[in-house]
């Protein structure tokens, strides 16, 4: 027996080294495209001039880097969260009482938003996780409401009046640039590239897995070793940190914030949605989305929402079922199943 | 506080959970029958409203009267629904869950839009009807008309569920596709056709719920999503899937409600009641008459 290994080694086979450099290319290949991508999304700005144009972009990046923080949880851990507007809500009021009522720093704020939002994240996740599919959702939905309820009547930040920043010349120290809305598109897709970063870092790392097997079948999960307690709450702090990096930047670029303007069951909606429809635990899925969905909302609101006659409501609700329906793996799957056919066909 | 003021505060929460009943049930009802949560569930809830709004001001009839119309209305709608949205986003392959979610959200954002292209956003009132204003006095304990004539409506509906559940062949196809769908396809039983009608009913529930609360509640496309919140509380406290956990459980949210008012500032009245919740959540996942 001795010297002998308990397990021999398994030869490695030309095919299965062959399988992990292909892997490793692709994954290469990814961080080319997901460069090439943001170089371009950094230059568009720029070829925007139009005032509103820029706003839909700032916007779109925002969401697309919210939708992303979603995605690591609802996506790839598979817990749907329909309350992430809390930790939105987190960042964006830690960000502007430390710096309206206390002069901190706006890049401070959004740290110690970002830790506290994760922090709360594990203390909800501590009891919820243990509650299944729908039962998890609404429990997210409640506590969401509750701490919306909690800030609408909290005397100290502002109550349902709110907070407003006050009025200063442009300046990175202080995030604030009044007329200026360049800096705060690179600033949004400044987040959108560290949440595609730890997604894709993460994605294919151990964890990464551990997520997509706690989403498929928690219970297969546990009996292969995952944890899946702690699967689910490494996901959860990292999602809500990002959001409310988010729900910072938010507050800057708004430069005023009330609890229905950052905390209502809306936002955690739209967190969800561009995600949902570019295609859910996919790298590419949010920005997709989010491309997709906020234009047409900005665009159908002004156009046709602005006498309140509810049809940018029928379009926008319409287009949601019908895609939820119809294209269940999100948009980004069409473009998957054309290459297959080819490949088939070729 | 005075037993007179203590007995007010009882009586008035257990009128307001018996509403909260009947507002819940039918998703319960729907949730048990095929594990579907509907999320559009406050939207028909405001469609029944202003059915009832429209149907008062077309008939001039009083909307009590016009109550078993606006149910039956909401009936086909519900049954609709089922056919038209809720089975195609039953077949989905993949991500289950998340299609039924997001497809009947996306409803429900439909459904808002709908009311407010043909109501506009204001908000209304039904003025006039026979109960509007009025109350009774049961020896110094004064509780409004319509809330009592509501709780009435809810206690019928009750009695009325549970005898269409436990002596009619549709009560027991009903429970019997909840049990198990594969088998009942087997003994004849269409599938489709009970889901529709579970949908149809659930929408009739919320329905008659809706109808009730014209007489003492305003009317406003958005009004469905404060009433859908505390149905899924009262759903998810009583047992997702249990009609009369909804019952028991809508009693016990509106006696907690009823008495955080009177601790806590009016606005904050719904913070009992997401506390309790969260206890009865955590300490039991499957609710009080649930089952996992």
């Amino acid at each position: 027996m001795t010297g002998t290994p308990l397990i021999a080694a398994p030869a490695v086979s030309p095919g299965l080294d062959d399988a992990a450099r292909r892997f490793a290319a692709k994954r290469r290949r990814s961080l080319y495209v997901g460069a090439l991508v943001f170089a371009g999304l950094a230059a568009l700005p720029y070829a925007i001039r139009d005032v509103y144009l820029q706003n839909v972009l700032v916007l779109t990046l925002l969401y697309a880097a919210l939708s992303q923080s979603w995605n690591i949880l609802g996506g790839y851990c598979g817990q749907i969260s329909l309350g992430h507007a809390l930790y939105f809500g987190i960042g964006a009021y830690t960000t502007s009482i430390l710096f309206v009522t206390y002069g901190v720093s706006p890049w401070l704020g959004l740290g110690l938003g970002a830790m506290l939002a994760a922090l709360v994240a594990l203390a909800i996740g501590w009891p919820c996780f243990r509650l299944g599919g729908h039962y998890f959702s609404i429990a997210t939905i409640v506590i969401a409401e509750a701490g919306l309820l909690l800030v609408q009547n909290w005397d100290f930040v502002g109550g349902a009046m709110g907070v407003q920043w006050p009025f200063n010349p442009d300046s990175w120290a202080t995030l604030q640039f009044a007329r200026d809305k360049i800096p705060y598109a690179h600033l949004a897709l400044g987040l959108f590239v560290a949440t595609w970063l730890v997604t894709f870092g993460v994605a294919e790392s151990r964890w990464g897995y551990g997520w997509r097997a706690v989403k498929d079948d928690p219970a297969a999960a546990q009996s292969l070793g995952v944890e899946v307690f702690r699967s689910k709450m490494a996901a959860a702090a990292i999602s809500a940190f990002f959001t409310a990096v988010g729900g910072g930047l938010y507050a800057s670029y708004v430069s005023y914030i009330d609890p229905e303007s950052v905390m209502s069951f809306r936002f955690s909606l739209l967190f969800a949605l561009p995600a949902v429809l570019g295609g859910v635990g996919t790298l590419w899925g949010a920005l997709v989305g989010a491309a997709i969905l906020i234009p047409i909302t900005e665009i159908s609101r002004s156009y046709l929402g602005g006498t309140g006659s509810g049809i940018d409501l029928i379009f926008y609700g319409g287009l949601v079922m019908v895609v939820a329906i119809a294209r269940p793996e999100g948009v980004l799957s069409l473009f998957k199943r054309t290459r297959a056919a080819r490949n088939e066909e070729g | 506080m005075t037993m007179q003021a203590l007995v007010q505060v009882l009586a008035s929460g257990l009128l307001t959970g018996l509403i909260y009943g009947l507002v819940a049930v039918g998703l319960s009802l729907i949730f048990g029958l095929m594990d579907v949560v509907n999320f559009a569930h406050g939207e028909f809830l405001m469609l029944a409203m202003y059915a009832t709004f429209g149907l008062v001001f077309v008939s001039g009839l009083d909307p009590i009267v016009l109550m078993p119309l606006v149910a039956a209305l909401m009936f086909v709608l519900g049954g609709t629904i089922y056919f038209g949205v809720v089975r195609f986003a039953m077949r989905a392959k993949a991500n289950q869950g998340m299609v039924q979610i997001f497809a009947t959200f996306g409803l429900a954002i439909l459904l808002q839009g709908v009311a407010q292209y043909l109501f506009t956003p204001d908000y209304r009132s039904l003025q006039g009807s026979w109960l509007g204003g009025k109350t009774l006095d049961l020896g110094g304990v004064y509780l409004p008309w319509p809330q009592v004539f509501g709780a009435l409506v809810s206690l019928a509906a009750f009695g009325g569920l549970f005898l269409l559940m436990t002596r009619t062949d549709f009560g027991r196809a009903l429970e019997a596709t909840r049990e198990d769908q594969g088998a009942v396809a087997l003994v004849g039983i269409d599938r489709n056709r009970i889901f529709a009608l579970g949908w149809g009913l659930g929408a009739a529930l919320v329905g008659l719920a809706g109808a009730v609360l014209t007489v003492f509640y305003y009317i406003h496309p958005g009004v469905g999503g404060a009433f859908a919140l505390i149905a899924y509380v009262t759903v998810a406290l009583g047992g997702f899937g249990s009609v009369f956990g909804a019952l028991a459980a809508g009693l016990i949210v509106g006696l907690v409600e009823a008495a955080t008012a009177v601790v806590l500032p009016p606005s904050m009245k719904s913070v009992g009641v997401y506390a309790l919740y969260l206890l009865v959540v955590l300490v039991r996942p499957q609710g009080l008459f649930g089952r996992l």
